[in-house]
């Protein structure tokens, strides 16, 4: 087992970056949001904890919380704006979000520059990008410490997200996902809700981008181009985006396929190209959806104990029916 | 008196629901043209007319979803129109769909739990932190939703999922979710649509229930017997405006309604 780690460590430290992302959007789909603004607060999240430990002696702890408190900043005034928009307008605007987190960094420097008067001021490297410098990771209990904290993030992400997700504020996010002008008219406060979930979501993708700076250890814009979007929203759209468990098995499969299939040297795009298609074609609803599995498991035990309420319950239905 | 006893009176003989001259323009045809008519508190009136007659857009506009053109909504004296469809269900006026629109992957519990969403408290915070107040109030909503179920005699759906249950059975657990809303007005869009005889026949006793029980109704309805039965007063629609209002026996035999209907048997 400590050697299978070993020799895949890199492919698990991505793969757990990649979970934090697939929940990050998982909270905004879930609550029918189509929203592609992750990719640009994971990198807004990166960018800050890269600054902060080239610049600081700051531990990453407070480049985390740093992190995640600009997102939160930006995503706030954004969200109020843009929520406005609904399916693919929302969805391309917030694409333009992401271009224009993406050209900042790429120039942010010109207007660092311009701002204070400082020629040779060097904060965002423009396309060279932040390089963290190279420490060997010390190994604690069989694992690196740059893959601890993300690992310990992923499960605190689990928990709040299992939490909300069996609460009120699960049951509201559906409501809205499955028909919003209904919900409105039962004291839905819809634009509250939503900006609640895309703010959720921008924080959680902004920690990722920050805990993911020790692992990419490169900050550069092409990290955070249209494609790395899009690939966020694979891993909820495959592994489903109704249920929390949903983004964690795309995100895992998705990043863990090409790896597997490495045997199949140059036919490797092509079988995983056609494992994703499958998935999609027989399950729509993504490999996690409760509806499909519940079938198998929660449907009877939930229904039994309903059964005891006696004949009373019963003939109370209408005759056609039985 | 003193002034707020003078309030509380004025409330009380105020009309449940003041539709003020309402005009709804789409494009440049009148859906509703200037229809004004009050809603006494604690009675069923009943809303018909043709197809296309603007009975949806009106309920529609008393609960927020639509804008007026011009005229007013109030609601126990109280403005109501103009304000976002949320909280105008704060306010207290609950409705169902035409074309039933209930949470189809939840099940039947949950969807009353959304409806009752309102009286739960419990922050964002608190909920993560599974405080025990958080735990405590999913609780006592669980189990309030589970009364008003059985309340209706649909406990046993509970666990089922809303978009498995028959037709019928749909239309109910949509008036029980409006109903978890603990509203002071519910609108009804065609309750009856698609039920057969016997199960109109329990819709009817079933509203006239809720009457007893202090709640005010505004019932669209095409199934006539059904409207005639249960409506304390009836309001005819046609082309956008109001044609007749007054006690059924009476709308039944106005000219002017049964033109509306082509001559129909109303």
């Amino acid at each position: 087992m400590p050697d299978f780690i070993s020799h895949n460590i890199s492919t698990i430290n991505f793969i757990l970056i990649n979970i934090a992302l697939g929940l990050s959007i998982y909270l905004t789909l879930a609550t029918g949001l189509l929203s592609l603004a992750n990719a640009g607060f994971m990198a807004i999240g990166a960018y800050t904890a890269a600054i902060i430990a080239t610049k600081t002696d700051l531990p990453l702890g407070i480049g985390l919380a740093l992190a995640i408190l600009l997102g939160t900043l930006v995503a706030l005034p954004f969200g109020l704006v843009v929520l406005r928009l609904r399916d693919v307008y929302l969805a391309i605007a917030t694409l333009g979000f992401g271009e224009i987190v993406r050209i900042l960094a790429l120039n942010g420097d010109k207007l660092v520059r311009g701002i204070t008067g400082d020629e040779e001021l060097v904060i965002f490297a423009g396309a060279e990008g932040i390089t963290l410098p190279y420490t060997s990771p010390e190994m604690i209990l069989g694992l690196p410490d740059t893959t601890w904290p993300i690992l310990i993030y992923d499960l605190a992400l689990v928990y709040i997200l299992a939490t909300l997700y069996r609460s009120r504020y699960g049951r509201i996010q559906a409501a809205i996902r499955l028909d919003e002008s209904a919900a409105a008219t039962l004291g839905i406060d819809v634009v509250r809700y939503k900006l609640l979930a895309f703010v959720l979501g921008a924080a959680i993708a902004a920690g990722a981008g920050a805990l993911s700076t020790p692992i990419v250890r490169v900050i550069d814009p092409r990290n955070y181009v249209f494609s790395r979007a899009v690939d966020i929203l694979a891993f909820a759209v495959l592994g489903g985006m109704t249920h929390w468990v949903g983004p964690i098995v795309g995100a895992t499969m998705l990043t863990s396929l090409p790896e597997v299939l490495r045997f199949l040297q140059e036919r490797r795009d092509v079988v995983n190209g056609l494992i994703i298609m499958l998935a999609i074609i027989y399950l729509p609803r993504g490999l996690v959806d409760p509806r499909f599995w519940g079938g198998w498991w929660r449907r009877r035990p939930r229904l039994r104990p309903q059964k005891v309420e006696g004949p009373a319950e019963v003939e109370a239905r209408p005759k056609a029916y039985e | 008196m003193s002034e707020a006893e003078q309030r509380a009176a004025a409330v009380k003989a105020a009309p449940m629901l003041k539709i003020e001259s309402i005009t709804r323009f789409f494009g440049g045809l009148a859906a509703l043209d200037r229809v004004s008519f009050e809603v006494e508190r604690g009675k069923i009136y009943g809303l018909i007319g043709p197809n296309g007659a603007g009975k949806t857009t009106l309920i529609n506009i008393i609960s927020g979803l639509m804008l007026p053109t011009s005229g007013r909504v109030l609601l126990e004296n109280k403005l109501i129109s103009g304000l976002p469809p949320h909280q105008v269900a704060a306010a207290g006026v609950g409705r169902t769909f035409q074309n039933i629109r209930l949470f189809t992957d939840l099940t039947v519990l949950e969807n009353v739990m959304v409806g009752n969403h309102l009286r739960q408290g419990g922050s964002l915070i608190g909920t993560v932190l599974r405080l025990p107040r958080s735990r405590r109030e999913e609780r006592e909503t669980r189990e309030e939703a589970l009364r008003l179920l059985r309340s209706l005699r649909m406990a046993h759906l509970a666990g089922i999922e809303a978009g498995a249950l028959s037709y019928g059975d749909q239309r109910r657990v949509e008036i029980a979710r409006a109903l978890a809303l603990e509203p002071r007005v519910l609108l009804l869009d065609e309750p009856a649509a698609g039920m057969n005889s016997a199960e109109t026949d329990q819709l009817a006793e079933f509203l006239l229930e809720l009457r007893e029980s202090g709640l005010t109704l505004l019932v669209i309805e095409h199934d006539m017997d059904l409207i005639m039965r249960i409506s304390d007063r009836v309001v005819v629609l046609n082309f956008g405006r109001k044609i007749a209002e007054g006690p059924p026996e009476l709308v039944r035999n106005d000219a002017q309604v049964i033109e509306a209907y082509l001559g129909e048997e109303v």
